[in-house]
């Protein structure tokens, strides 16, 4: 999982029937620092993180497990928001 | 997911047979404030999207998750048609 911050939000009226009722947001993931690491992204969201707000997300084909026994097509979903983070 | 604009159609009369009447489009990844970003790649459409359109493309095995891909030989699928990207600047 990936450390990321919230950008935007992505409205996307057709679109793949398995995606219907989604949060699409925009995150940008970040480094331990919280500077900007690699390429922006849309990913699904399941815990309703919003704009402005430090979440983690996952990346992959366990990307749709939040949503079992539904089966989005999607790669990347948000799966927490972050309170704060430590680094020892 | 990433945001794709697309810019072409690929035409292929010899291709895998799961393939076969699956439409494929070229796209090239930007960001959302439509600047360009990475190398084009074929993705195949799965929600009737045209040249010029932006779109949703999901990658990897998640691609066959999409509408009528299971068990094709896909690592990108096009499973939604941009309406609005909203980036909030302070955000950043």
């Amino acid at each position: 999982m990936q450390l990321a911050r919230v950008l935007g939000e992505v409205v996307a009226t057709m679109k793949d029937a398995n995606l219907t009722g989604s949060t699409l947001l925009v995150v940008q993931p970040i480094a331990a620092d919280g500077s900007d690491a690699g390429r922006t992204l849309v990913a699904m969201d399941s815990v309703g993180a919003g704009v402005g707000e430090h979440v983690f997300f996952v990346r992959g084909r366990e990307a749709a497990f939040p949503f079992y026994p539904a089966e989005p097509p999607t790669d990347a979903t948000i799966v927490g928001i972050v309170d704060h983070w430590d680094l020892a | 997911m990433i945001l794709a604009k697309i810019v072409g159609t690929v035409v292929a009369t010899r291709k895998d047979e799961r393939l076969v009447s699956s439409k494929l489009l070229v796209a090239r990844p930007m960001d959302p404030r439509g600047k360009p970003e990475g190398s084009y790649l074929v993705a195949v459409d799965t929600v009737d999207a045209g040249v010029g359109e932006t779109v949703l493309i999901v990658s990897g095995s998640s691609a066959r998750m999409a509408s009528g891909m299971k068990d094709c030989p896909v690592d990108a699928a096009i499973v939604g048609i941009v309406d609005t990207v909203e980036v909030r600047e302070d955000a950043r």
